[in-house]
């Protein structure tokens, strides 16, 4: 089996909410996807969507181009993370996945790997119950390599953990992706994101606002801007909207300019003389590309501003 | 990380193959180690064999209206089975092989209807579906004796009975006096055959009745007996309520005929409330009689034994952890949201209802198992303090009782979890498998005790709770007979219930099974 997600025209409305508009996009194998987006976008449906649990109103959602439920053992071909805090509290770690490893027929040797494989071994014995939200985050991943699956889904695996754990979880999902196994990481924050995942699916409402790698969407966001630091600011901006530039204020002594090149700016400050003190072109953090992306999908923005 | 393979990658640590006992051994891990449950489930068995200790608290003596006293003696008969043995009995001594012969020309009732100033009954025309009129052969005429019987019946036509608990039909139909009956019973040895005829000269073989030992002289003859009429006017029980009369004529004995002598076969101090009559006219005779001949079964069995069922008495309170842990069993889940991921293990969701129904039925079957068979084992003794079992229970019976206490408990955990999944929280669930299952069992022993079932046919007390609830199942645990030929008040009290021991059992059974199915349609097709 192809070791892939292909999601196609989801939709789904709770009540008056529609959740899910028309998602569709592909995970492919040997890098980590990021599945980001504000809360709300319609990530945990679209999971819960392509494990079964929920059922579409519309569309589709496969692995390797089978149904989640036509597969047999299903564990053996996609782990999942949906719900670290879905554990039967007086229960061990252990026994969590030893009941889950019998459940596919996988051999109780498996548990221990997976229970060292995530950090586990300390507390394995003691009641899940007792575990903090990081301490859980591990077990949840534990469970979804319990049979070595081709596939891995987490949402929102950075949720609850120490900047410590996050280092490690950002590791690990880098070197799940570099065995060639096709992950796909759900977040609402971009930084979790960056430097791990090489792929981007950006959703905003139901639906797939950018497809893109990082690269590519840094430099779509960053677009054609310059900015320049100055100790005449009003003056800057005089000339250069004279030569047919927008300028912005972006803070107190620099401009952001579009809609001109670098040398004509450079040229155009020199022949009026101007003073300035730098002139680089503008680069967009991941942070910066992903918040213009959804500022516009953000549900009652303004609203939770005020 | 285990494997250094580039796409594509195949699981190495799952098999090939899927199958339910996967999944099975999955929920019965879950089921196993969360304390909690094992605790309530040990519980469930703890308080069926310690309420032994409550229900098995008999006293040997009996209450009369002069306050406790002795109690009456229960006659048996062979084998020591309690038996039903008063009637009146027309009859004279013969030795060794012979046949005797006798036409039945009407066969009437009274029934009684009240008392006249002087305490007598009055007495209206009634014939009862088993009174009776015929000819036997009995050791001798003690209570309890070896005996074979051809006889005309009420409404039950022609019957062949013997040794109490045996019962053959014959000739069916109303007989009359244009219709009459000719009976016979023919001795070999040990060995007694009955025939029955329309006319006389045509026979036909009804049954052969093996009375083990029988004496070489025996007492052959006529007998009456009204059987089983339900009155508030009753004098004395149900059994002393109604007179049958048997007209006889073409009576032939192939010994030397000697001369009737009439006898009141454990009467008249034995209950029967008026001697029964004898009076013979020319080429006549004719016999009248109140009581009975059959087990003494239900009401009817007048000793201080108990029924081995009461060890069992504790099963619904033990029920009441099992059920809750069985329903827990899935809602628990839903409370944790752990149902997620056993959906994602298990996305057919039907295999995983059916798993969880297989891992709780099998926990509920072997705690009903253990706690029957240590119940039974414990009790047995302490019942048997106070006298022997009202009816012997044979190991089959036992048998019966033990797996079918298991079979309780597993279809009411079946039935638990199936409700758990419709209605998904858990504290609504324990309120409604209590309501469906235990309430009825409390409302069967308590206001509707007393119901009793009227007219055609042996059913024991109970009511409705007992018969169409889950609670009906609790029949398989009944250890004393009913027989068809003995139509008598058959009351909970004494240990009957309405349904038949595996028909209960199947009723519910039926609920279980229709709980699991709208289960099974709501799991599949809600989100989860």
């Amino acid at each position: 089996m192809n070791p892939s997600i292909e999601i196609d025209g989801l939709r789904k409305r709770f009540g008056s909410t529609q959740a899910l508009d028309g998602m569709t996009f592909t995970v492919g194998p040997g890098q980590v996807t990021g599945f980001v987006g504000p809360n709300g976008a319609g990530k945990s449906t679209t999971i819960r969507v392509v494990v079964g649990l929920d059922a579409p109103d519309a569309g589709s959602a496969t692995i390797g181009g089978r149904p989640y439920h036509s597969l047999t053992n299903p564990l053996g071909h996609v782990g999942s993370l949906l719900d670290a805090g879905a554990l039967q509290p007086s229960r061990s770690a252990r026994n969590h996945l030893l009941w889950l490893a019998h459940s596919q027929g996988i051999k109780p040797g498996r548990v221990d790997e997976v229970i060292a494989l995530s950090g586990l071994k300390a507390a394995a014995r003691r009641r899940a119950g007792g575990y903090s939200l990081g301490m859980r985050q591990r077990l949840g991943i534990a469970a979804a390599l319990l049979g070595d699956p081709a596939v891995l889904i987490f949402d929102e695996p950075f949720n609850g953990m120490d900047p410590e754990g996050i280092v490690w979880m950002k590791e690990f999902l880098r070197e799940l992706g570099a065995q060639g196994r096709a992950v796909l990481v759900s977040s609402h924050l971009m930084s979790e994101l960056e430097d791990t995942a090489g792929h981007l699916v950006v959703v905003g409402r139901g639906k797939v606002i950018a497809d893109t790698s990082v690269a590519d969407l840094i430099a779509a966001a960053s677009g054609n801007r310059i900015t320049l630091r100055t100790a005449a600011p009003a003056d800057a901006m005089t000339v250069l909207t004279g030569a047919g530039a927008d300028v912005t204020a972006a803070g107190s002594g620099v401009l952001t300019v579009s809609n001109l090149s670098s040398e004509r700016v450079v040229a155009t400050l020199t022949s009026h003389a101007i003073p300035f003190s730098e002139v680089t072109a503008h680069r967009a953090t991941l942070e910066q590309a992903y918040m213009e992306l959804t500022s516009q999908s953000v549900e009652f923005r303004a609203e939770a501003a005020s | 990380m285990t494997t250094k393979t580039v796409t594509p990658h195949r699981s190495p640590v799952t098999p090939e193959r899927e199958s339910l006992w996967y999944l099975v051994h999955a929920e019965w891990t879950k089921f196993r180690t969360v304390r909690g449950w094992v605790i309530a489930v040990l519980l469930t068995i703890v308080a069926i064999t310690a309420f032994v200790f409550v229900s098995s608290d008999v006293s040997s003596s009996c209450v009369s209206s002069s306050g406790p006293s002795a109690c009456p003696v229960q006659p048996t008969g062979p084998g020591g089975l309690p038996v039903l043995d008063a009637f009146y009995f027309a009859h004279q001594p013969v030795a060794g092989n012979g046949t005797i012969t006798v036409q039945v020309t009407s066969l009437t009732g009274q029934v009684e209807v009240g008392q006249a100033r002087n305490g007598a009954p009055q007495m209206s025309p009634g014939l009862q579906p088993w009174s009776k009129a015929g000819i036997i052969i009995k050791e001798n005429t003690s209570q309890g004796s070896a005996y074979a019987a051809m006889m005309v019946t009420g409404s039950n036509g022609v019957r062949m009975q013997w040794d109490y608990v045996n019962d053959t039909p014959g000739l069916a139909g109303r007989m009359s006096a244009s219709a009459p009956r000719w009976l016979r019973l023919v001795r070999n040895g040990g060995t007694i055959t009955g025939y029955d005829s329309a006319d006389g000269t045509h026979w036909a073989l009804v049954g052969t009745a093996t009375l083990p030992g029988l004496t070489s002289t025996v007492q052959a003859g006529l007998f009456a007996a009204g059987s089983y009429y339900e009155s508030r006017f009753c004098t004395f029980d149900s059994n002393f309520c109604t007179r049958a009369t048997g007209v006889f004529r073409h009576i032939g004995l192939s010994w030397p005929a000697t001369g009737w002598t009439g006898t009141n076969v454990g009467g008249p101090n034995f209950g029967v409330p008026a001697p029964g009559t004898l009076r013979q006219s020319a080429g006549e005779v004719t016999v009248a009689s109140f009581g009975d001949i059959g087990p003494a079964v239900g009401e009817a069995y007048g000793g201080s034994g108990q029924s081995l069922q009461r060890a069992l008495a504790g099963t619904y309170f033990g029920l009441i952890p099992l059920i809750v842990v069985a329903a827990m069993f899935i809602t628990a889940e839903y409370r944790r949201r752990l149902i997620r991921v056993s959906l994602t293990a298990a996305p057919r969701r039907g295999r995983l209802l059916a798993a969880k129904a297989v891992a709780i039925g099998a926990v509920g079957f072997v705690a009903g198992l253990v706690a029957a068979t240590l119940a039974l084992a414990i009790g047995t003794p302490l019942l048997l303090r106070a006298g022997p079992l009202a009816w012997p229970v044979s190991l089959l019976t036992e048998a019966r009782m033990v797996v079918g206490t298991g079979a309780l408990l597993a279809v009411a955990a079946v039935l638990a979890l199936a409700i758990g999944t419709i209605v998904r929280r858990s504290a609504l669930a324990v309120a409604v498998v209590i309501v469906v299952i235990v309430v009825p069992y409390l409302l069967a022993f308590g206001p509707l005790s007393g119901s009793q079932p009227q007219g055609s046919g042996p059913g024991g007390g109970g009511g409705w709770p007992l018969q169409i609830t889950p609670a009906a199942a609790l029949s398989v645990q009944q250890a004393v007979p009913q027989f068809h030929q003995l139509l008598a008040v058959y009351p909970l009290s004494n240990g009957y219930y309405p349904l038949a021991p595996w028909a209960g059992l199947a009723v519910e059974c039926a609920w279980a099974a229709a709980a699991l199915a709208l289960a099974f349609f709501l799991l599949r097709r809600r989100d989860a």
